[in-house]
């Protein structure tokens, strides 16, 4: 694995080999350049320009410019509104916990435990599986009368068994839940791989130096953890907007649309409804909110002076 | 570093509710594949069957084609994987041996398609795939999957690639060796696993997806295991706890031997390409 000093190394000889400069290279280019162009900058233009028609499944060519009409539609459409706020508590209630949560647990497993393996091991699995079985799964656990979650509870002594996903107030809190869970381990892995960046001369500095744990940790590891944090963070939030698998298997929107997700309810509007130029001007408004996401925390990292 | 034991202790209980936390939905789903179906419908549910039994694998191949649909999916994660590596590799040297224009707009691309709201992305695919008559194909399916894995499988080819040091390739030329020949003999072996690496990951990242298939695929004989996997959940939601469990598990084990087999690369590819992006 390159590190960061190789990394600089390879900058600085780069200079003198420019080997893999000239026309050559783009004979090496174009086979991943045509598809890209193809199947991904393409459709994205023509997304956006499909949300200015009245775009429908049963066609295969729009019929009509639209003008602005799919986006005035939009702005009065509560439902919709409903859902962004949703995707936003979702996103936030998500990526928050599951930063903090991971945090705690790569400074945990950057101490030398005994069972830190056996935690590093288990870690793969939620980041393996693939989102439709993490659902399942957790719909099994939440399952009224057949999950393991109400008969720890009632053996506790908390009370009867609730219906988690099907009810009004728990259904939200339930799936952030299972959010947190799914994406804990990338997370910890994430800032475990950048907490071992940091040089233990450092620690070792600061703790002759008298500081304290909490001291060593914000002057010493946040700081070189910082850049990969960051990073991450803003990828969580971005994904945890985006994210459609999870949430569709475990309650489909539901209960009255109290789950119902930017992604759920522009996948209704296109392939139930057929409405597809509608739902592309949901995925534009998507879009413009989270490139403003992205701006702000790339000014963060601008702020904090590292080098981008 | 000394650690008073108090603390430890404490750093001990964190481990533990952390390890209950990550483990007891995966047990339980084990417990429940092999469960029958007098104990699934228990009202007082126990962590360890008392009769374990297979039958709830067999019912779910019996109700829902998995076989099928697990070979679609390996059809569509293997394609996805090769042509994904083969053409990313070339593309990751030439962005990660010279700076300029190309670079930047690689990585900037990889940066720009996480945020895709991938709504915006299908709607087109599905207008475009549904005109060249490639809508509903396994065919269809791999191209999006390929450029989907793209993004991802450049950033970490890039970093594999930096960590080969030019000095061999400027050492082969010395010698005498031609571009294409220093490239075969001396680059490709030593990036060789990093390759591996990066086919696995874009293979189970394939394995796994699930919006893709369920929208672009329709006939049930060509539909990928996640999308058979949510048939098993009525549409009122009512599911057959014991086959729905039995062919979550199932689907969960080959992505799990992958990634276990390569985590470690694929972390480290992860965090080069995030750390210098």
């Amino acid at each position: 694995m390159a590190s960061v000093a190789e990394a600089g190394r390879a900058r600085r000889v780069r200079r003198a080999s420019g080997r893999a400069a000239g026309p050559g290279a783009w004979f090496l280019v174009l086979p991943a350049l045509i598809p890209i162009l193809v199947l991904s900058v393409g459709p994205l233009l023509y997304g956006i320009l499909l949300a200015f028609t009245d775009a429908q499944s049963g066609r295969t060519t729009p019929t009509a410019w639209t003008g602005v009409l799919n986006f005035r539609d939009l702005l009065h459409d509560t439902l919709f509104w409903e859902s962004f706020r949703i995707g936003l508590v979702w996103a936030v209630g998500v990526t928050v916990p599951q930063f903090l949560l991971a945090l705690g647990l790569a400074l945990l497993l950057d101490q030398d435990l005994r069972l830190r393996w056996l935690a590093r091991a288990l870690a793969i699995v939620p980041w393996a599986m693939p989102e439709v079985v993490v659902g399942i799964m957790w719909r099994l656990v939440y399952n009224p009368d057949a999950g393991i979650l109400n008969e720890t509870l009632r053996d506790l002594g908390l009370g009867a068994g609730r219906d988690w996903l099907s009810g009004l107030a728990t259904a939200l809190p339930a799936v952030i839940v299972v959010g947190v869970w799914a994406g804990m381990p990338q997370t910890t892995v994430a800032l475990l791989a950048g907490l071992q960046n940091t040089p233990r001369e450092l620690h070792e500095a600061a703790a002759v130096d008298g500081a304290g744990a909490w001291r060593r940790f914000r002057t010493v590891t946040w700081p070189a953890l910082r850049p990969v944090a960051l990073a991450i963070t803003a990828l969580n939030l971005i994904w945890n907007f985006n994210s459609f698998a999870l949430v569709y298997v475990l309650t489909n929107g539901g209960p009255g649309g109290r789950t119902r997700l930017p992604m759920l309810f522009a996948y209704e509007e296109a392939f139930r409804y057929g409405q597809f130029g509608y739902a592309a001007a949901m995925g534009c408004v998507m879009v413009a909110v989270i490139s403003v996401l992205l701006a702000v925390f790339l000014a963060g990292r601008l702020r904090g002076g590292e080098d981008a | 570093m000394r650690t008073r034991p108090a603390a430890r202790a404490g750093q001990y209980a964190a481990l533990l509710a952390y390890l209950l936390f990550l483990a007891f939905p995966l047990l339980w789903l084990l417990s429940t594949a092999f469960k029958s179906p007098r104990e699934l419908g228990s009202l007082h549910p126990t962590w360890i069957p008392r009769h374990p039994t297979l039958a709830n694998f067999r019912q779910a191949f019996d109700e829902q084609p998995l076989l099928h649909a697990a070979l679609n999916s390996l059809l569509a994660a293997l394609g996805a994987a090769v042509v994904a590596v083969l053409i990313a590799t070339p593309m990751a040297y030439v962005t990660a041996r010279r700076r300029g224009p190309l670079a930047r707009a690689a990585s900037g691309w990889v940066v720009v398609s996480q945020a895709f709201p991938f709504v915006l992305l299908v709607i087109p695919l599905f207008l475009v795939l549904k005109n060249l008559r490639l809508i509903d194909s396994l065919a269809g399916l791999v191209m999006v999957y390929v450029v989907w894995a793209l993004p991802f499988a450049l950033w970490m080819l890039t970093g594999y690639v930096r960590a080969v040091p030019v000095e061999l390739e400027e050492a082969a030329a010395v010698d005498g060796a031609g571009r294409l020949r220093t490239l075969v003999s001396v680059t490709a072996p030593l990036l060789a696993p990093g390759i591996a690496a990066t086919a696995l990951f874009a293979f189970v990242t394939a394995w796994n997806e699930f919006f893709f298939a369920l929208v672009l695929l329709k006939s049930p004989g060509n539909q990928t295991l996640p999308v058979v996997l949510t048939h098993f959940i009525g549409a009122e939601g009512v599911a057959d706890l014991g086959p729905l469990a039995a062919a979550a598990l199932l689907a969960t084990l080959p992505s799990l031997a992958v990634f276990a087999l390569v985590q470690r690369r694929i972390t480290g590819g992860l965090i080069t390409g995030a750390v210098k992006s």
